[in-house]
């Protein structure tokens, strides 16, 4: 069976209930990639996520800052957002690259600006705008992400 | 007290020398737009790289330009954070190194209590405690302002900044990025009306902001029309409004719930001139007074910076302290420096407690 999950997402209801079945399969060292145009829904997606592991604060886009960290329940969570790099260079120096590594789950926005040296992904998220609502495609590209998609489609929905 | 201010957080590199007798003497900035267009458009710059190449040539410039030797100078103040590690690093190891040879004290800054300053630095200086709108592409903001580093947070955006729907809206209509201003620009000659878009959290109660769905509005607008000029400016007319509307409101409603007559606008979403025409008119019929910074300190720059550090140093000097600032207070040595790329504002100590 190829792991990969499309559901419809009707509405910023539906988009957060994916991100919070997304949570459940999460584990440290995950590199996650939110593929997407503008006003997707990427960032909902992550608000799902984060308030299913328990964050109860805000979740602001990371368009300005790079990167936000959330430490929650389990996990140390961090979500990048490269859409203001202009070149991958960027990438480098910022110094990301130690925050990618066994510790951490990395969930990232526009990871095309950073394309070539940020590590690739686990699993990638495309959202698509599909009728009023968006397609949301779940795929592993490793074997890792595999097993997690795996699991994503064995949950409960 | 004379002091150097240095704003390296960003893509901005902003100098400035501010005397506390008598006033801001000089300032310079450089922006890497102006550079990109030097070179054509072609060189994709790095941030901390380019702040390298222009701290020391401003530094000298606006010293010059004051009158001033590096001699003269009583401290140095930097901006500490929060912003890009690597660009926050240039100005804050030139600052520490500066201050080092000279035996002057360095200072760190927050980069956001500069903006929250910088209406002080007009002819017409509020006085304290004021409402503080500071509206950005980064940040969307409430704040009660008691003096100088006594902020209590109202409300802020729960997801995106207003600047930044500003610059994504932008995106969509092919304006480029950032495209804020671009925005602006074509609003005026759109037709009010045309398209409606929501109020995010308008009627919310409370003082916070929500923007990221004014993206998703305008991107399903954008999908059922023909992107002609007159559309363009139409939808660009739509979301101003409607980012305006919300801005307007919630500061009215913080200065009604803090009772308090002064609302004082900072950040570069603070230039927008329909939000100064609206915030008036709202200012004129609630009978409060609003207060803005001179258009060329809404943006990130130097002088708000070089005002803040010497603010706290000379109230550390008041008070008896000798090296004065938060570097000498907290770091291991009294030229040790530090960064601080994320750091929450409300985490900043009353200048007059520090000592």
């Amino acid at each position: 069976m190829v792991a990969t999950l499309a559901v419809h997402l009707a509405d910023e209801a539906a988009t957060l209930a994916l991100g919070a079945r997304l949570a459940r399969v999460l584990e440290p060292g995950l590199v996650v990639h939110l593929v997407g145009d503008l006003g997707a829904g990427k960032t909902t997606l992550v608000r799902g996520a984060l308030r299913a592991l328990g964050h109860e604060g805000k979740v602001k886009s990371p368009t300005y800052t790079l990167v936000e960290l959330y430490k929650v329940s389990r996990l140390d969570l961090y979500h990048f957002d490269f859409y203001r790099f202009k070149d991958p260079s960027e990438w480098e120096e910022a110094g990301f690259r130690e925050l990618f590594g066994e510790a951490a789950v990395c969930l990232v926005e526009w990871p095309e600006k950073a394309r070539g040296l940020a590590p690739g992904p686990d699993v990638r998220v495309t959202l698509a705008l599909e009728g009023s609502g968006r397609r949301a495609t779940v795929e592993g590209v490793t074997d890792r992400g595999e097993r997690c998609v795996a699991r994503l489609r064995e949950g409960p929905g | 007290m004379l002091v150097l201010g240095i704003e390296t957080s960003c893509d901005e590199t902003g100098l400035a020398v501010y005397d506390t007798e008598r006033g801001l003497l000089a300032r310079a900035l450089h922006s890497q737009v102006a550079m990109h267009e030097a070179y054509g458009g072609v060189v994709p710059e790095l941030a901390s790289r380019d702040h390298i190449r222009r701290v020391v040539p401003l530094a000298r410039r606006v010293l010059g330009e004051a009158g001033a030797s590096p001699a003269d100078l009583d401290g140095i103040a930097y901006t500490e954070g929060p912003g890009l590690a690597g660009a926050l690093l240039v100005g804050a190891s030139v600052a520490a190194s500066l201050a080092y040879a000279r035996g002057i004290p360095a200072i760190g800054v927050h980069h956001l209590e500069g903006h929250l300053l910088s209406p002080l630095l007009a002819a017409r200086p509020p006085a304290f405690p004021f409402v503080a709108l500071l509206v950005s592409g980064g940040h969307t903001q409430l704040m009660r302002v008691a003096g100088v580093g006594r902020y209590r947070l109202l409300g802020e955006t729960l997801d995106d900044a207003a600047g930044e729907a500003f610059d994504k809206t932008a995106q969509l209509l092919g304006l480029g990025y950032p495209g804020g201003p671009a925005i602006a620009r074509l609003a005026e000659s759109g037709a009010e009306g045309r398209f409606r878009l929501p109020r995010p959290m308008h009627a919310s109660g409370d003082l916070d902001f929500s923007f990221s769905g004014l993206k998703t509005a305008v991107r399903d607008l954008v999908r059922g029309e023909i992107l002609d000029a007159q559309t363009k400016a139409d939808i660009a007319r739509a979301l101003q409004s409607a980012i305006v509307d919300v801005l307007v409101a919630k500061a009215a409603a913080a200065v009604r719930a803090t009772g308090l007559a002064r609302l004082v606008v900072a950040g570069g979403v603070g230039a927008n001139r329909h939000l100064r025409s609206r915030l008036d008119a709202e200012a004129a019929r609630c009978g409060f007074e609003v207060f803005y910074p001179e258009l060329e300190l809404c943006t990130d720059n130097g002088a708000m910076i070089a005002f803040a550090g010497a603010l706290r140093l000379a109230s550390a000097r008041d008070r008896g302290s000798a090296t004065g600032g938060a570097v000498a207070a907290e770091g291991p040595g009294p030229h040790a420096f530090t960064v601080r790329p994320r750091w929450d504002l409300a985490a900043l100590a009353p200048a007059a407690e520090l000592a």
